[in-house]
């Protein structure tokens, strides 16, 4: 790390992230074989926790890489968890409505995005939240729904509730880890290099040829899909399917929080503002109302003074990466640590981007 | 059918009342502030707060409410967006629609789940109808809610245009560092501005109490009915936000004639529709579809 040369050192992984990414495979391993020793309402949160990551990953993925902020992202919760509740109807086996549900969602947004993606900012934050309350209305005529009653995905009550419990569980945790998998293998592949381009400078970046629009896109109906996984397993757990609950603006608020606090534009920062919000519910969440306004406060207070989340000030004052998805150029003179004055081509922030 | 659209024309001045300061603050800005319609339900209860507990009648506690709002928008530039605007263009709606939780939240941590109205305040003014030729009622509130929009509309405009203070707000919208050079203090315009902003948020607060009800958690649709108003009619000039609201309220009242549940679907598919034709004649992303006010004021 420390040899001196006279050309600019290129790096993408680190010693730091060699180790890392073993540890996120024994982690992962680790996660496999936890149910055995775990109680149910353990399991059960962990569940919520891998939901949770999904989410946030998934806005992160929408907001932190491509600048897209959706107020709106609890449509496709919604509609994840509406669309396997009619395939479960029509005959489908339950646990394979749940994904064939989020495809749907994913090919749902499609046309979507070409109409919704020409809007700008705070005009495609609200336009996704008129898509979102329209949908919610739209959901609500369906007979099979009834209204705001809702209804059950009753064909899941044939397995008994442990195996359910547990299945869910993996569903879950191997959903989370195919999301996660692929928004990694995105953001370091060709696109990656395009998406954060198009984070730092979309202007500049439509100047050198980058496919602005597509690219975007392509972030849309990532997000898209997994939040619908997201709202299938969560319905998967819960089994009632109330609409008021699944098309609640509150999921976004929650992805919103878990994104602001972890850390906006960093892949590590999404899982880590899932993992504090879920410790916060764990502790907080019974205290109702003042839990919600501390969740507003801290979005509040996160964006005024710590815009970059705790993962954005922690990789900018150590140079960590755990995770890298990018490349670095490190000046041989520079201390390593001293990232902000090398000339490095991978920005993590959305402070520095805008410079 | 015809009495329902005279209903419904005058409904869309409540529209217009809450759609002008959203985009008023817009246009100066460049902000779309998520919690308008939080604060537009804070107004409201404030009001309802000051009637039910000291029996100020809501007429009159506007008199409190509205100068308060005044200090609320103007706190809220300078402590919230001036510096969020600084991170970029995305920060403000996350920090805007975070401020809209706190705000929702803390009422209904203050006030409960209770449905409440300024209604049972105002006297017979609620129901008083006056009777207009070919049988057809129109309720007073609606009249006095649909002329205090078009008097509104009306001032902003002649303010932005005729004063000293309006065309300095108009300059620092269109180029505030160009504003500076001439003098004019882009923070005060801006600050200025949000006061004025809120202070019509409040006068909607005010007239949503007074016309219907209203729960802590009433601030999100009042949001999305003042967005997508001011987009309806957003092409021109602040008398847009009029038009705008007309046709959301007139697209409403249709859907509610078609469906039980249509009033709400007929409002956004409207919105849908007038949006996917703007986009796809004008190819104009954002600064096509709030327009500024200042382009065509004079």
């Amino acid at each position: 790390m420390s040899a001196v040369s006279s050309s600019p050192i290129i790096e993408r992984g680190t010693t730091t992230s060699r180790i890392a990414a073993i540890a996120v495979a024994v982690i992962i391993a680790l996660l496999a074989i936890a149910p055995q020793f775990l109680s149910a309402g353990a399991v059960d949160r962990m569940t919520a926790l891998f939901i949770y990551v999904i989410l946030a990953a998934m806005w992160n993925a929408l907001a932190g890489f491509g600048g897209l902020v959706s107020v709106g992202q609890q449509v496709f919760f919604g509609l994840g968890a509406y669309f396997a509740i009619r395939l479960a109807d029509a005959g489908l086996n339950p646990f394979a409505s749940l994904f064939v549900s989020a495809i749907v969602v994913g090919v749902v947004s499609w046309p979507l995005s070409l109409f919704m993606l020409r809007l700008r900012n705070g005009e495609f934050a609200i336009g996704m939240w008129v898509i979102a309350a329209l949908t919610h209305l739209l959901v609500n005529l369906d007979r099979l729904v009834q209204g705001e009653t809702g209804t059950s995905l009753i064909s899941l009550n044939v397995y008994d509730a442990g195996t359910r419990r547990v299945a869910i569980y993996w569903l879950a945790l191997a959903s989370m880890t195919a999301l996660l998998g692929i928004l990694f293998g995105l953001l370091r592949g060709s696109t990656g290099a395009a998406i954060r381009a198009i984070r730092d400078n979309e202007d500049a970046a439509a100047s050198v040829g980058v496919r602005v629009t597509g690219t975007k896109r392509l972030l849309f109906v990532l997000a898209a899909f997994g939040i619908g996984v997201a709202g299938a397993l969560w319905l998967a757990t819960s089994i009632t399917f109330q609409p008021k609950t699944y098309f609640n603006v509150q999921w976004t608020a929650y992805m919103i929080f878990m994104v602001l606090v972890g850390g906006i534009g960093t892949f590590e920062g999404a899982i880590l503002g899932a993992l504090v919000f879920f410790l916060i519910e764990t502790w907080f969440g019974g205290t109702g109302v003042w839990y919600l306004v501390g969740l507003g406060a801290t979005a509040v207070l996160f964006s005024l003074f710590l815009p970059r989340g705790l993962w954005g000030t922690i990789e900018g004052r150590f140079g960590l990466r755990l995770l890298p998805v990018g490349y670095r150029v490190r000046l041989p003179e520079n201390a390593p640590a001293d990232d902000g004055s090398a000339p490095s081509p991978e920005r993590t922030t959305p402070g520095q981007e805008k410079a | 059918m015809s009495n329902q659209i005279i209903q419904g024309i005058l409904l869309g001045g409540y529209y217009a009342l809450i759609a002008c300061g959203l985009s008023f603050m817009f246009s100066v800005m460049r902000i779309i502030n998520l919690a308008h319609g939080s604060l537009a339900v804070f107004a409201a209860f404030a009001l309802w707060w000051l009637a039910s507990r000291f029996h100020i009648p809501p007429f009159v506690g506007l008199l409190i409410v509205l100068p308060l709002m005044a200090a609320i928008g103007w706190a809220l530039q300078r402590f919230l967006l001036e510096r969020s605007a600084r991170g970029g263009a995305l920060l403000p709606i996350l920090t805007t629609f975070g401020l809209a939780i706190v705000i929702d939240n803390m009422l209904f941590e203050q006030f409960g789940a209770d449905t409440r109205s300024l209604a049972p305040y105002i006297g017979s003014l609620s129901y008083d109808s006056w009777e207009w030729p070919g049988n057809i009622y129109v309720g007073k509130l609606a009249v006095i809610m649909f002329a205090t929009a078009v008097i509104l509309l009306g001032g902003l405009q002649l303010f932005l245009t005729r004063t000293r203070l309006g065309r300095s707000i108009r300059a620092t919208s269109e180029d505030p560092d160009t504003a500076g050079l001439v003098g004019v203090d882009a923070r005060r315009a801006n600050a200025i501005a949000a006061s004025i902003a809120m202070v019509t948020v409040g006068l909607a607060g005010a007239f949503l109490g007074m016309r219907a009800t209203f729960d802590p958690y009433a601030g999100a649709p009042q949001l999305l009915f003042a967005f997508e108003a001011a987009v309806i009619g957003g092409a021109g000039s602040l008398w847009g936000t009029l038009v705008g609201g007309i046709v959301l309220a007139l697209a409403q009242t249709v859907g509610a004639q078609v469906h039980p549940q249509g009033f709400l679907i007929g409002g956004h598919a409207v919105f849908l529709v007038v949006l996917f034709v703007r986009l796809s004649t004008s190819g104009l992303g954002l600064r096509g579809l709030l327009r500024l006010p200042s382009r065509s004021a004079s």
